[in-house]
């Protein structure tokens, strides 16, 4: 069943790619049907999943096929509450830009091909439980995007831009790929299969080894989060994306890097986690704040948009950063700032993809993402007003909403393990709230001050693909406990695994 | 059954207003219907909010929904919150029913936001865990970004909202460090670790350090949503909302919050020692600034706002109070007093603002003469604020005074100084409204609205009912009903007012408002007072405008530094990349070469001994079988 989530997509796409006479209409239609069906089956699999109660972290739907057992690398994928949740905001996330597709008019055939393709490579890596299919699906997912942000860019720069992006974050798979090989090396016997890696904490005791894997994996996972200094290739990415893939982007795969952290990196490293631990509070708390001022002081939304995912990612590094801060914590607030990391890993998903949808909007009523161009739209188009100002408070993280329930736990949770860091990086909520209450404004409010080529309302497809998302937003804000109740045995295990 | 109850008091008002609020945008056909039945139905809504209001006061329900892990969503009423539950209930529903008659655009927008306000406000007062209190705390202040900023045309009232919510916010953080000393605080003694651990009554026994966080984070929070100092500044700014919404933020609701926290969590304050007693000369210094700020005003809003400010400090001050008991009914009690008196005194301003289009004080000359209904309900609400007695908050402001003067002799002074500033901006204030107007009218004004010369039906009877609010709650402090009060609020301790001392304030009062009644010009208005203490320019110099350069340096320095230092790498390794080519043809391949080469000279000199003659062969093998005996004989 889960490889079936896995590579539907990838059959629908072969589909559309191979057989030339499909029509444009057919291909979007086929594209939104596919990726309906997989939100489908991740809500069969959510009832399944917890219709059985097992304790602790347990893997479900899993599949293991030997596949180059020479280097002891198979194709082995599972489910289990981290992934679980992330499986199903990618769907989920699909299906609105599916829905927001369906007036593509640009190429439709290989852009519904190319989008579903990424979401192979998306589920793959989310359910991976090996090191080498976690790779092949990072790498890949790297390709697919590549062609997203150069083939149906806009801009001069949407070239370089993608160019930029796929070396940037290549280069980074390749650290990765050399820690991989280190815990490759360090395991005995030899293995890339995560859960025995996880089981063997393979360099627990080789303290110059552990810290030198840590840093491989960790500078490969800090690159696609993006974490400072490394993210200056998201921002020209984002701008010169479309907007369907600027949200898929920052939406999933983004967390490729945090999901990482959670993965691989804290239960397969603990010891050299534990040790260099502050170095990543300190670069999660650099990221909140550096992420918030800079998108402050940006003109065009969507950049504004881009730095702020750089903020909420920072929240994610400092939770797992205080996570393994061990001593005079206690492990009940550790799982707590985890079960934040993980939740706002989906409430960013949600809410950020929404907002890229809503600037892809506002790029079709006046041609421009600089703020400064528009101004009173919410007299014509206040359903669009309503839609973005929904998205921004949420994204700022006001309770009722899916952010509130990630960012009040990672910096309640994280106090008590890194006190000064942590209330170094709350007033980042705040800067959030100035700068998106100030884009509000500039776009939204005041004077009307130029007639736009268009300033219609939102349409009904838009208001089909951007809903959906702020509703789950709402839900997950309101009743979290659906989303908690798979999330905090896997965050529980974390922290043990960790503690090791 | 009352638990139900409980959760509907906050959900019905919520749900109905989103609805409300997102079904009526656009020009649709449902869009239009509810910008029609907006008001009923909201009226309605807050009509079954104050039923149940008064079944949930009376049964004391409590209820715990899961929410987060160790974090439920706990709501409850106890004595406290029953009281102000009601009154919440209560000055809702009037400040809605008046605006009925006073907003004409936009209704489902306008009643949708200000029944999701209702409800954050009824989970804030409800609230029996921190995530209860945090959730209900800043959806009020997201709302209120958007009732102040709600004729979002004019930027100036935009950018009053975003001050608004950007100043309380600044403060909410106090609350999310509370939160996580909680966390930290209670999970670390095993003793204590009993759920659920974000419990607002749990808070007092956290083991130090975390107690003085969570001591620090509850009172920045409750002195910025109270508008203390010094985050005074903010409230003066909400003055652009519509005047129904002035009314109900800063009476009952949103600034009233703050002083509820801090009374709430008085046990907190007095665990901490030192939290109680900036929570008491913060209140104290507040209601003597602000109350000079109010004299100085010269907007009867302006007045109003200011004078809310420094009514509030009298609960900080409450609240702070540790000696015998501490205060906190006599603070509720002034909290509950203030509450109507001061929405009656915003709705008696929004009323001439509708009809007259004016709110300086210069303008309403006259405007009580002329509206006599309108003069005489606010001057029975701003003698009431002023104190005099028999008006409730004689009284009350009183008992926070008597408390305060068995505590420190200073902070009494300070307290009773902070009076007399009540009693001059109450007396200037009415003053103004019955001076005769000037021949001529005050057809030289600048009117902000256009004058409708009219106060409805709906607006008078509202008016009316609080103003018998505003004179009679004062007898829930007197001895028989205090008592009463007392015991619902769990405090047996006797009431600390003394006849003698209640004589003297209240003479006091009458002289002060009538001293400013005779000579109200003669009031001085010092710019630095009538400009809010410079409060909003000093925060935009130290704190906003340093961000903003801060932000914009960084951001120069994200692309000038940072993702240049990046793309320089690519030129670099294309010129490592041309240096490696380089190296490639001449070096590397110029070494194969030279070592084919030499190995075609050692193929010459290998080939020198193979010359086909036999006796050379034998000479060179016995050569070599000496140099090998030679070998031999050294090695061993």
């Amino acid at each position: 069943m889960l490889s079936l989530l896995i590579f539907l997509p990838l059959v629908a796409a072969a589909a559309l790619a191979l057989t030339r006479q499909y029509a444009d209409r057919l291909a979007r239609w086929t594209w939104l049907l596919a990726s309906l069906v997989e939100v489908a089956l991740v809500a069969l699999m959510w009832t399944r999943y917890v219709q059985t109660p097992v304790a602790g972290q347990r893997i479900a739907f899993e599949t293991y096929q030997p596949w180059i057992p020479g280097v002891g690398s198979a194709y082995h994928v599972g489910v289990d509450g981290l992934s679980l949740p992330l499986l199903a905001m990618t769907t989920v996330v699909f299906a609105a830009t599916a829905i927001y597709s369906l007036k593509q008019r640009d190429r439709p055939r290989s852009h519904a091909a190319l989008f579903l393709a990424l979401e192979t490579t998306s589920l793959g890596l989310f359910a991976a439980l090996d090191l080498i299919v976690f790779f092949v699906f990072f790498d890949l997912s790297i390709v697919a995007m590549y062609f997203v942000i150069a083939g149906w860019g806009h801009g001069e720069q949407a070239r370089r831009s993608a160019l930029k992006f796929f070396l940037y974050t290549f280069v980074g798979s390749l650290a990765l790929l050399v820690g991989f090989i280190g815990l490759y090396v360090a395991a005995d016997p030899h293995t890339f299969d995560i859960v025995a890696l996880t089981a063997q904490a393979p360099l627990n005791g080789h303290g110059l080894a552990g810290g030198l894997v840590l840093a491989a994996v960790a500078i490969g996972l800090a690159v696609k989060t993006p974490t400072f200094p490394f993210h200056t290739w998201l921002p020209p990415a984002h701008t010169d994306a479309s907007a369907a893939g600027s949200a898929v982007l920052a939406a999933v795969l983004l967390k490729m890097g945090t999901y990482g952290f959670v993965r691989i990196a804290m239960p397969m490293l603990p010891e050299a986690w534990r040790r260099y631990a502050m170095i990543f509070v300190i670069i999660g708390v650099v990221s909140v704040l550096y992420g918030a001022l800079v998108a402050m002081a940006q003109s065009s939304f969507k950049r504004m948009i881009a730095y702020t995912s750089v903020n909420h990612m920072g929240y994610i590094v400092l939770a797992v950063g205080a996570a393994g801060l061990v001593a005079g914590s206690d492990a009940q607030a550790r799982s707590v700032a985890v079960t934040g990391a993980m939740v706002q890993m989906v409430s960013h998903g949600l809410i950020t993809a929404a907002l890229f949808l809503l600037s892809g909007v506002l790029f079709e009523r006046g041609g421009t993402y600089e703020m400064d161009a528009y101004g009173g739209l919410a007299g014509r188009a206040p359903k669009f007003a309503a839609l973005t100002a929904v998205a921004a408070f949420g994204s700022l993280g006001i309770p009722g909403l899916s952010g509130f329930i990630a960012e009040f736990q990672i910096l309640a949770g994280s106090l008590g393990s890194a006190p000064v860091p942590t209330a170094l990086a709350v007033p980042g909520i705040l800067i959030t709230a100035a700068l998106f209450l100030w884009a509000l404004q500039r776009i939204f409010l005041g004077e009307e001050h130029q007639q736009l080529p268009n300033s219609h309302d939102v349409t009904s497809l838009e208001l089909a693909a951007v809903t959906p998302l702020l509703v789950l937003s709402l839900i997950i804000g309101v009743f979290p406990r659906p989303l908690l109740d798979v999330l905090e045995p896997a965050s529980r295990t974390v922290v043990e695994l960790v503690s090791r | 059954m009352m638990a139900q109850i409980l959760v509907a008091l906050v959900a019905l008002p919520a749900v109905v207003g989103a609805l409300l609020l997102f079904g009526g945008l656009g020009r649709g056909h449902t869009a239009r219907l509810l910008q029609v039945v907006a008001a009923p139905v909201t009226v309605a809504t807050a009509g079954l909010v104050l039923v149940g209001a008064l079944l949930v006061a009376l049964t004391n329900a409590n209820v715990t929904l899961p929410f987060l892990s160790g974090g439920p969503l706990g709501m409850g009423v106890d004595g406290l919150s029953a009281l102000l539950v009601v009154t919440v209930a209560v000055v809702s529903l009037l400040v809605l029913l008046f605006a009925v008659g006073e907003i004409a655009d936009s209704r489902s927008r306008f009643f949708g936001l200000m029944l999701v306000f209702v409800a954050a406000v009824l989970l804030t007062v409800t609230a029996t865990t921190l995530t209860a209190l945090l959730a209900g705390w800043e959806v009020m202040g997201a709302t209120s970004y958007a009732l102040i900023g709600f004729w979002w045309r004019e930027r100036e009232r935009v950018e009053s909202g975003t001050t608004a919510l950007v100043v309380t916010r600044l403060a909410d953080l106090g609350l999310y460090v509370a939160a996580g000393a909680a966390f930290a605080g209670f999970a670390s003694v095993p003793a204590l670790r009993d759920e659920p651990l974000l419990a607002l009554s749990r808070l007092s026994e956290l083991p130090t350090p975390w107690v003085h966080v969570a001591a620090a984070g509850v009172l920045t929070a409750a002195f910025g949503k109270a508008a203390q100092l010094p985050f005074s500044f903010w409230i003066s700014r909400a003055m652009a909302g519509p005047s129904p919404v002035s009314a109900l933020l800063h009476s009952a609701a949103m600034v009233a919050m703050g002083g509820y926290l801090l009374l709430r969590l008085q046990p907190l304050l007095a665990a901490a020692g030192w939290a109680a007693d900036v929570a008491a000369w913060g209140g104290a210094v507040t209601a003597l600034a602000m109350g000079a700020v109010a004299v100085a005003q010269r907007d009867l809003k302006q007045l109003l706002a200011a004078s809310t400010s420094s009514q509030l400090g009298f609960v900080m001050l409450a609240a702070g109070i540790t000696a015998s008991g501490g205060a906190v009914p006599a603070g509720a009690m002034q909290l509950i007093a203030h509450a109507f008196t001061k929405g009656l005194l915003f709705l008696a301003a929004g009323a001439w603002l509708t009809a007259l289009g004016t709110k300086s004080l210069v303008g309403l000359r006259g405007a009580a003469r002329s509206y006599r209904l309108v003069g005489v309900t606010f001057t029975i609400g701003a003698l009431a604020l002023a104190g005099v007695p028999p008006l409730s908050l004689w009284v009350t402001k009183d008992e926070v005074l008597a408390a305060a003067r068995a505590q420190s002799l200073p902070l009494y002074l300070t307290g009773l100084a902070a009076a007399v500033m009540s009693g001059l901006y109450a007396g200037k204030a009415v003053a103004m409204v019955w001076r005769r107007p000037p021949p001529h009218g005050n057809a030289q004004q600048v009117l902000e609205n256009v004058a409708t010369g009219h106060v409805g039906v709906i607006e008078k009877v509202v008016l009316a009912g609080m103003s018998v609010a505003a004179a009679l709650l004062g007898i829930v402090g007197l001895p028989l009903v205090d008592e009463r009060v007392r015991a619902a609020l769990g405090v047996p301790a006797a009431s600390s007012v003394n006849l003698g001392q209640m004589g003297t304030s209240g003479l006091l009062a009458a002289a002060t408002v009538a001293l400013a009644l005779r000579w109200p010009q003669r009031l001085d208005e010092p710019r630095w007072l009538l400009g809010w203490l410079g409060a909003e320019r000093a925060s935009a110099a130290l704190v906003v405008r340093p961000t903003l350069a801060l932000s914009r340096w960084l951001a120069r320095f994200d692309d000038e530094v940072l993702d240049a230092a990046v793309e320089r790498t690519v030129p670099a390794v294309q010129r490592i990349a041309a240096r490696a080519a380089r190296i490639d043809d001449t070096n590397v391949d110029g070494t194969v070469r030279a070592v084919i080469s030499a190995s075609q000279r050692l193929a010459d000199v290998a080939r020198r001994p193979q010359t086909g003659q036999l006796h050379q062969y034998y000479a060179q093998a016995a050569g070599v079988l000496g140099a090998a005996v030679l070998l031999l004989l050294i090695t061993r």
